[in-house]
């Protein structure tokens, strides 16, 4: 019993310690002065914040770049997982080491590599003539490479567990190799696809390193500018943008849950029934 | 086999934007600003040995309060029923959607001279005390950043060790701390691995933690790589070497603990 208290005790302060900065960010989105005294309720952080042109193009950035580089991603990925799962011997061992590079390599190595491949694509391409520089491209591309690991990563262990019969079975019944790919590989393996997909676009959203190194002058990215943005120190505006993404992901994990909930709940009614219907 | 050729564009590709890139680190470890071959950057490093050891040194502090803070709460939850351990992985891992930076400016909030703490200790007639711009804070920082990649794969590997094993040891005699040194800890030992490597490694690279919350007194390895790239003091080449010394500190600490092996697969899920 006095086990149990204490560690109900613990897991209590290990969560306040968890959430503190996040509640305080919260509160503070809705001072009326910039200091750190709570002076009076006010929203005027979050208008401003929807009327501030930087943000808005953060935002957008954002989006296109960690959509565009997640489809990508995950096409790109998911044809390496089919083709990798069919490699055997050294060169299976030496694409997968590349492939563990960037998840293992520290983000700022990953960021700075690309840097310097950018600045020398750079100059040798202004040398011929062709214009290039740090932008909506290199992030693209940048996002797209850190992001094809997870997918391949998500995507293998299903075609390992998949019945390699399933595909002469759909073959011997009249499909051609590409019915059978569409309509056998990948519905077996769909699971796997929207997990690296969804890993992908969260890696995408999330990321600042990488992209600090890669973003151009022009857009950045919403973590790049938050970043600018925490150097200038007070602005309350920063605590209504964490405020409102706090709150997005909050209602997205609520709802996931309970839409689990309900085909938990669902499965279960349906097995109850299936025995009943049975006379086990 | 004509399947094969369906992993051909991401090899292209990894190529081009994995193996080319990390070779132009090493290339321009090795070169000065004319592309000669010099040891001049390297040996360059050595005057930021105490940079070094300062950031290895807080990061190894990091990564051994995550795992004493962390290790009772994936015990825990490894032990309570579904419910509560679904709830409680939840809360742990909803503060990681946060962006970090944010996460890590509401600490500024929190330990400013003129912050909450301050705040609450000068309603007592104290401090106020210098919190933020210290070594830690910048130690705060990366426990709080970085604690759920700790207690994430404890819990993973301890949910597989089955309570009969626990009661079998207590059966046969063994007290509450010998069931912990002899039955739980030798078992989660993979966990524990894969955490320290999660943990260790963001905290030796950081840049934005100790810029936040170390102020300009406490420079690690990701400030002078970041201030080679994109701060006043432009040198690619010195800022490759250091890169470079990094990438060999992680390798030597994940060959070190046996990370890197045939089970590296099995580590990453």
């Amino acid at each position: 019993m006095r086990m149990k208290k204490l560690s109900g005790t613990y897991l209590g302060v290990f969560l306040a310690f968890l959430y503190a900065p996040i509640m305080i960010l919260i509160l503070f989105s809705f001072n009326e002065s910039k200091g750190r005294t709570f002076t009076g309720f006010t929203t005027r952080w979050y208008s401003q914040l929807f009327s501030d042109a930087a943000v808005l193009d953060a935002l957008w950035t954002t989006l296109v770049v960690a959509f565009v580089a997640s489809i990508v991603a995950t096409i790109m990925g998911t044809a390496a997982a089919i083709g990798l799962n069919k490699m055997e011997g050294r060169s299976k061992t030496l694409i997968m080491n590349m492939t563990y590079l960037p998840i293992i390599n520290p983000e700022i190595i990953v960021g700075v590599s690309f840097m310097l491949l950018f600045v020398v694509a750079k100059n040798l391409l202004s040398s011929v003539g062709i214009p290039f520089g740090f932008g909506w491209i290199t992030l693209i591309i940048a996002h797209i490479t850190f992001n094809v690991p997870y997918v391949i990563l998500s995507v293998l262990p299903k075609l390992r567990q998949m019945d390699g019969s399933l595909v002469d079975a759909a073959m011997d019944l009249g499909c051609n190799h590409w019915q059978a790919f569409t309509k056998v590989v990948i519905h077996e393996i769909k699971p796997g696809i929207i997990t690296g997909f969804l890993m992908a676009l969260t890696f995408s959203v999330d990321d600042f390193v990488v992209s600090y190194f890669t973003t151009g002058a022009k857009h950045q990215t919403l973590s790049v500018l938050i970043y600018s943005m925490t150097k200038k120190r007070i602005s309350p505006e920063i605590n209504a943008i964490s405020t409102i993404l706090f709150v997005f992901v909050l209602v997205v994990l609520i709802v996931v849950n309970i839409m689990e909930r309900k085909t938990l709940e669902k499965q279960k009614k349906a097995r109850e029934y299936q025995l009943r219907e049975g006379g086990i | 086999m004509r399947t094969k050729a369906a992993a051909y564009p991401y090899i292209a590709w990894g190529m081009l934007f994995i193996a080319i890139p990390l070779g132009l680190i090493i290339y321009f470890s090795f070169t000065d600003s004319a592309g000669a071959l010099t040891f001049d950057n390297i040996i360059r490093v050595g005057k930021y040995s105490n940079v070094v050891v300062k950031s290895v040194w807080l990061s190894a502090v990091s990564t051994v309060i995550c795992l004493a803070l962390g290790y009772p709460i994936a015990y825990y939850m490894s032990r309570a029923s579904a419910m509560t351990s679904r709830t409680l992985l939840l809360l742990i891992m909803l503060p990681m959607w946060m962006n970090f930076l944010l996460r890590t400016y509401g600490w500024m909030s929190i330990l400013e001279n003129s912050g909450l703490i301050n705040q609450f200790f000068g309603l007592l007639g104290l401090g106020p005390f210098h919190l933020i711009n210290t070594q830690g804070a910048v130690v705060l920082g990366m426990v709080y950043n970085y604690i759920p990649f700790m207690i994430l794969p404890l819990h993973s590997v301890m949910l597989k060790i089955g309570n009969d094993v626990i009661e079998a040891a207590q059966d046969l005699g063994a007290s509450p701390r010998h069931v912990l040194t002899d039955v739980v800890i030798p078992l989660s030992l993979p966990g524990i691995k894969t955490g320290v490597i999660l943990v260790f490694v963001p905290s030796v690279s950081t840049f934005v933690i100790s810029q936040m919350l170390g102020g300009g007194g406490n420079q690690l390895i990701g400030d002078i790589i970041e201030l080679q790239f994109l701060g006043n003091a432009y040198n690619p080449n010195l800022g490759s070497a250091i890169s470079f010394v990094l990438m060999l500190i992680v390798l030597l600490l994940m060959s070190v603990t046996g990370f890197i092996g045939d089970d590296l697969e099995e580590n990453l899920i």
